[in-house]
């Protein structure tokens, strides 16, 4: 009899090619997701050594950091450094052989967003793109998360991948959320509860109730923020739930090789009695909106509250990195932070780009209008999404309520394209961080759930109680 | 790549936790289409104001520490995205070996691929050498991966721990992809294997790209 196995390590043992006598083995990658701006130089390394892509028809490239999500996309970027970064993807793609979406297919977007529409994530697999955000496809019982470049180059040469093997956590989320708590606030406060170190050298399972009744756009939410919490990646166990989502989709498997597939994706599931090298639990009925105030996504707080105390944290390195986020985010110790005033808000992401996130917005946001001098900017995740938002009517709705309707891309997630905030303003986010400089230098990004996001621009403030709720 | 083996130059002390990898190297540095010419932009934020003036309190600008070869970091160091910017940016500034309590994994990996080695010392001994690097009298020590130890200027060593892969490997400074390439029969026997049990995986996704014109 074998012993009771974890997913991860199904996962890792179904992809093994060779296992090193260092403890380092070779993974075989199903999947290799390219951006922009971590494909040139691996494309370099391959010319310079006079080397192929092994497996070009596993590999798709999509552009998304660099995009503009204003004007006419078949128009060449306006800005000459991200206009050579897509069109070096675009050449290395043609010369190497690679699939590749153009920027002006309607079916363009994220590359986090458009896996998973496409059907390409499929459970047992694993996935691997230039970004740390590769995470959100273990949402379907996917191995996925990001490598550096020097490892891209690897995974097109050879098609694997050298790993060493992670150890192994679950997060149990017992219990059930209470209304209008979503998916994101249950991942910050996870990430509040372990710290943005507690799941370093680790692969995050999520488990428990509250796991199970949240949709794919929820469980996308979950495992994108994985990195967030310092863990590579996250796994959720698909279920029917998953297997829904996936029936029908373009790439995935259809009629009777469905249901053979299904057979396989069921077996993956944690083995009873399988240890972890650390357990969570979480109580889900306990959790409230949250929002950050500092510049780390630990700093998640219900909504409502107040910055801390500096008597709050308990060493003086935990004071002075307290002293030092109050300093860049403009806060006090002790503040209220319902009292403070938005400039902008950023509905979209991997994190919360989906129809789901754009349809929990909208309702807040119907025959509403946003705060006198807020900027409030909805940017769908992909192509599809777009479609989907307008065909619901969606896009009227935001721009009714005084919002910008923009088309795909990673936008005002970080700094790479013209959507960026100015030095000191400050910006409620529905995307995964909130680092220094992160939207753009010197802006101050607290991060919330799109429904919260939502409620921030209608108030005009940190504040999702007050006005309308 | 190229081995590391020993280093024997000055560190600099920069003890902030979650030092994400924006703030290593800030987004807009990203556009680059190569992997050199980062090391101006290194910390640019922290480093530098809006106009390009060094500011003159942060550690990397002023001698000796504008000649670090060595970077005592805090805890989570690197933590973020993963852009391997962020040690083509320490390496281009000149730093090969960086020492923290704990490191993001992804940046962690991404070290050893650029010839950059990073240590993993606990927070007492961190701080120790962090002390160390803050006096321009004490700030020069020797980092040796074969004997796996930190001499400080005092003369005492710290020993500290490695897997003995990554060790090797540097020591080596070997071609991974050359290494994994020898390796094509098992990868070949691999997908000989597995793709006829679940074609659907295999099956390519070469018709995304040109169906999703059609949606």
């Amino acid at each position: 009899m074998t012993a009771p196995k974890t997913m991860y390590e199904k996962i890792w043992d179904r992809h093994l090619v060779s296992q090193n006598g260092d403890g380092e083995a070779l993974l075989y990658v199903d999947r290799h997701l390219l951006n922009e701006v971590m494909s040139a130089q691996a494309f370099d390394g391959l010319r310079e050594a006079g080397r192929t892509v092994r497996r070009p028809e596993l590999t798709l490239a999509v552009a998304d950091h660099n995009v503009p999500t204003d004007g006419d996309r078949r128009l060449p970027i306006a800005d000459p450094a991200s206009r050579l970064q897509v069109e070096v993807l675009e050449r290395n793609t043609a010369a190497f052989g690679v699939p590749y979406i153009p920027l002006a297919d309607s079916g363009q977007g994220i590359v986090h967003i458009i896996g998973p529409e496409l059907g390409l994530t499929l459970p047992g697999t694993v996935i691997v793109c230039g970004d740390s955000h590769t995470s959100t496809h273990g949402a379907f019982g996917a191995l996925a998360f990001g490598i550096g470049t020097s490892e891209v180059e690897h995974v097109l040469a050879t098609q694997t991948l050298r790993q060493r093997r992670s150890k192994t956590m679950l997060v149990e989320v017992f219990g059930a959320l209470r209304p209008h708590v979503s998916a994101k606030d249950l991942i910050l406060a996870i990430i509040a509860a372990i710290g943005a170190g507690g799941g370093t050298g680790h692969v995050i399972e999520y488990g428990g109730d509250a796991i199970r009744a949240l949709d794919m756009a929820g469980r996308m939410t979950v495992c994108n923020m994985s990195i967030e919490a310092g863990a590579r990646a996250g796994l959720i166990a698909p279920d029917e739930t998953t297997f829904a989502y996936l029936r029908g989709r373009r790439l995935a498997p259809s009629g009777v090789e469905f249901d053979a597939a299904r057979i396989g994706w069921e077996s993956l599931s944690t083995d009873p009695g399988a240890a972890f090298d650390k357990t969570v639990r979480l109580d889900a009925g306990a959790i409230s909106p949250m929002v950050t105030w500092g510049t780390s996504p630990e700093t998640a707080i219900p909504f409502g509250g107040r910055v801390p105390a500096l008597d709050d944290f308990a060493t003086p390195a935990k004071r002075a990195n307290a002293q030092a986020m109050m300093a860049y985010m403009g806060l006090h110790p002790g503040e209220k932070l319902a009292d403070l005033a938005v400039d902008v808000v950023f509905i979209g992401s991997c994190t919360n780009g989906r129809i789901e996130d754009l349809r929990a917005a909208a309702a807040v946001l119907q025959d509403q209008h946003i705060a006198h001098g807020v900027h409030v900017l909805v940017v769908p995740g992909s192509g599809q999404v777009r479609e989907a938002a307008e065909a619901e009517g969606l896009d009227a709705i935001f721009r009714a309520a005084g919002c910008e309707w923009r088309a795909p891309g990673c936008s005002m997630c970080l700094g790479m394209n013209p959507d960026q905030l100015t030095p000191g303003q400050r910006c409620a986010s529905t995307s995964n961080r909130n680092f220094e400089g992160r939207q753009g230098k010197g802006g101050r990004t607290h991060l919330v759930s799109p429904r919260s996001a939502a409620l921030v621009a209608l108030s005009g403030r940190l504040d999702i109680f007050r006005g309308r709720v | 790549m190229q081995p590391f083996a020993s280093l024997h130059g000055i560190a600099a002390s920069l003890p902030a936790a979650n030092i994400d990898t924006d703030k290593i190297v800030p987004a807009r540095f990203l556009k680059t289409v190569s992997r050199k010419g980062l090391g101006t932009a290194l910390f640019r934020d922290l480093r530098f104001a809006d106009d390009g003036t060094p500011d003159e309190d942060f550690v990397l600008n002023a001698a000796p520490w504008d000649a670090a070869v060595i970077l005592i970091a805090g805890d989570n160091f690197g933590c973020g995205s993963s852009r391997e910017h962020a040690p083509w940016a320490l390496l281009d500034f000149g730093i090969r070996c960086v020492i923290a309590p704990s490191f993001g994994d992804i940046f962690y990996n991404n070290c050893f691929k650029n010839g950059i080695l990073p240590i993993q010392l606990d927070p007492a001994h961190c701080a120790e050498l962090a002390a160390d690097a803050a006096d321009p009298l004490s700030c020069a020590m020797r980092v040796d991966l074969n004997a796996q130890n930190i001499t400080r200027a005092n003369g005492a060593a710290l020993p500290f721990l490695i897997d003995p892969g990554h060790r090797d490997a540097l020591l080596a400074g070997r071609d991974e992809i050359t290494e994994t390439l020898n390796k094509a029969a098992a990868i070949d026997a691999f997908e000989a294997a597995f793709a006829p049990v679940t074609p659907w995986v295999y099956r390519g996704l070469s018709k995304t790209a040109a169906a999703a014109s059609h949606t």
